[in-house]
């Protein structure tokens, strides 16, 4: 297996100089966090600019998810952008809720949370499942596929354009652009403006015509609303809350199908139990959201927080390591294997706190939906050559090559 | 057996409600509520302790009857 990540400098010490794009961390970063929750619980690193912080622990991550606002949202990536490109760092990604401290993290999360309650998701089950159908009926007959390019990646952006009411023609187009603005531009600030500036460009063309002419969906729903803090800026809020549906939506939700087919294609034992019992579809779900957990988040120090025996000082960064905590041996048993019968199961996949994930129904209707589909008609599959599977790291973890033979 | 649900904790992470609907359900805005005012037929103390085991904020505990 190898990283998509460029190569970094190498790490000498994980306690005091880490490195989450570093490949061993990338390809497999279950030893690491192991090795720094014995011994440096709180990992730090100055690399890339800016004093950030790695918790490991479960509890310190479910802790430091509840300092708000003195751990601030308002730029949660897990790489900042130099000041001396003289780029407002506070619009590396303008998305609230995501982005956003209360009291706007409030009133814009309200705004969405309906569209994402578990019934209202139910509506998109048809539209996901036959997508699914149709992407495997382009790869069957022939016996392999790449089950992250020709299948998980294709999942999510069509949902996402399906339910945002966007041409979806545009779903390959979507893709670039967050793997742009997410995974190669975390490494290279003018990429990532260059896709920032394109998606937003998008973005604000579709809202306004809504906003001149409404039609029946959902961003002229979103901008219809009652919001009393949104009047008189109506385009400008939905184009926000519209990148975040865009951006975290799509390489997040495909990263967990990724690594769920990644896993079930190296473990023969789980995947043989999985298909001939598919009352185990919801616990497994569950343990593989856990064991491969795609999304780290960034909060960012806005006065010095003490920690324990640290103090985040105001300006430094804290990475909400949702995917070291779940790995936790005091949080979970037999935390370093994949049990797809664990019955308990208080994973953070989705993060805690007032920023849980607000798509998390729809990521686990587009899971179960992919993976109930696959299952049912190609039961038997490996991945054929595991030294061609790559992984994207940072950010979000997952395949983005996984030659699968069936 | 009764269960309560801890408001300011709960953040919609809607777990209780995928595993157990029969004892909680959920708001528009994912807030979860106990139905039947939280207590727990005695069929269903498994799936009561299964929801208080797998709540991410540990929002949901026994309560005295």
């Amino acid at each position: 297996m190898t990283a998509t990540t460029p190569p970094t400098e190498p790490v000498e010490d994980w306690t005091t100089d880490y490195d989450i794009f570093d490949a061993d961390y990338v390809t497999d970063p279950t030893p690491i966090w192991k090795d720094l929750r014995s011994g440096c619980p709180m990992a730090r690193t100055d690399r890339r600019g800016i004093r950030s912080w790695l918790p490991t622990k479960y509890d310190d991550v479910q802790a430091l998810a509840k300092i708000v606002p003195e751990l601030s949202s308002k730029d949660p990536l897990v790489v900042t952008l130099p000041t001396d490109m003289g780029i407002d760092n506070s619009s590396g990604l303008s998305a609230p809720p995501i982005s956003a401290d209360p009291p706007e993290q409030v009133w814009t999360r309200r705004m969405i949370l309906p569209a994402f309650a578990p019934r209202a998701v139910e509506s998109h089950r048809q539209f996901t499942q036959d997508l699914c159908n149709r992407l495997i009926d382009g790869f069957i007959d022939s016996g392999e596929c790449d089950g992250a390019v020709d299948y998980a990646q294709q999942i999510p952006p069509r949902v996402i354009a399906h339910m945002l009411g966007f041409d979806p023609e545009k779903a390959d187009d979507f893709t670039t652009w967050v793997r742009g603005a997410l995974e190669l531009g975390l490494f290279d600030p003018v990429i990532r403006v260059k896709y920032r500036d394109i998606i937003q460009t998008f973005l604000i063309d579709e809202v306004r015509s809504r906003w001149e002419n409404p039609r029946d969906d959902y961003l002229s729903e979103l901008l219809a609303l009652d919001v009393p803090e949104m009047k008189g800026r109506e385009v400008q809020v939905v184009v926000g809350i519209a990148n975040l549906l865009l951006i975290a939506g799509i390489d997040t939700t495909w990263s967990s199908i990724g690594s769920a087919l990644f896993h079930m294609g190296t473990h023969p034992e789980d995947r043989r139990r999985l298909a001939a019992d598919d009352t185990l579809f919801p616990t497994a779900l569950e343990e593989m959201l856990r064991f491969y957990s795609p999304v780290t988040m960034a909060r960012m120090a806005q006065e010095d927080v003490p920690f324990g025996d640290i103090v985040i000082k105001s300006g430094e960064k804290v990475l909400m390591n949702f995917p070291g905590a779940n790995h936790d041996e005091d949080a979970f048993e037999d935390a370093d294997k994949v049990l797809i019968d664990r019955t308990r199961n208080r994973h953070i996949a989705f993060g805690s706190g007032i920023h849980r994930c607000a798509g998390s129904n729809l990521a686990r209707l587009e899971m179960d939906v992919a993976l109930r589909t696959w299952f049912a008609r190609i039961p038997e599959f490996e991945v054929s050559d595991p030294g061609g599977v790559t992984w994207a790291g940072g950010q979000v973890r997952g395949p983005r090559r996984l030659p699968v033979s069936f | 057996m009764k269960i309560r649900i801890d408001a300011e904790k709960c953040q919609g992470h809607n777990r209780c409600f995928a595993l157990a609907p029969e004892l909680v359900d959920v708001d528009d805005y994912g807030a979860a509520f106990v139905l039947n005012d939280g207590i727990v037929p005695d069929d269903l103390a498994d799936k009561a302790q299964l929801i208080i085991d797998n709540c991410p904020e540990f929002a949901i505990e026994e309560v005295a009857e």
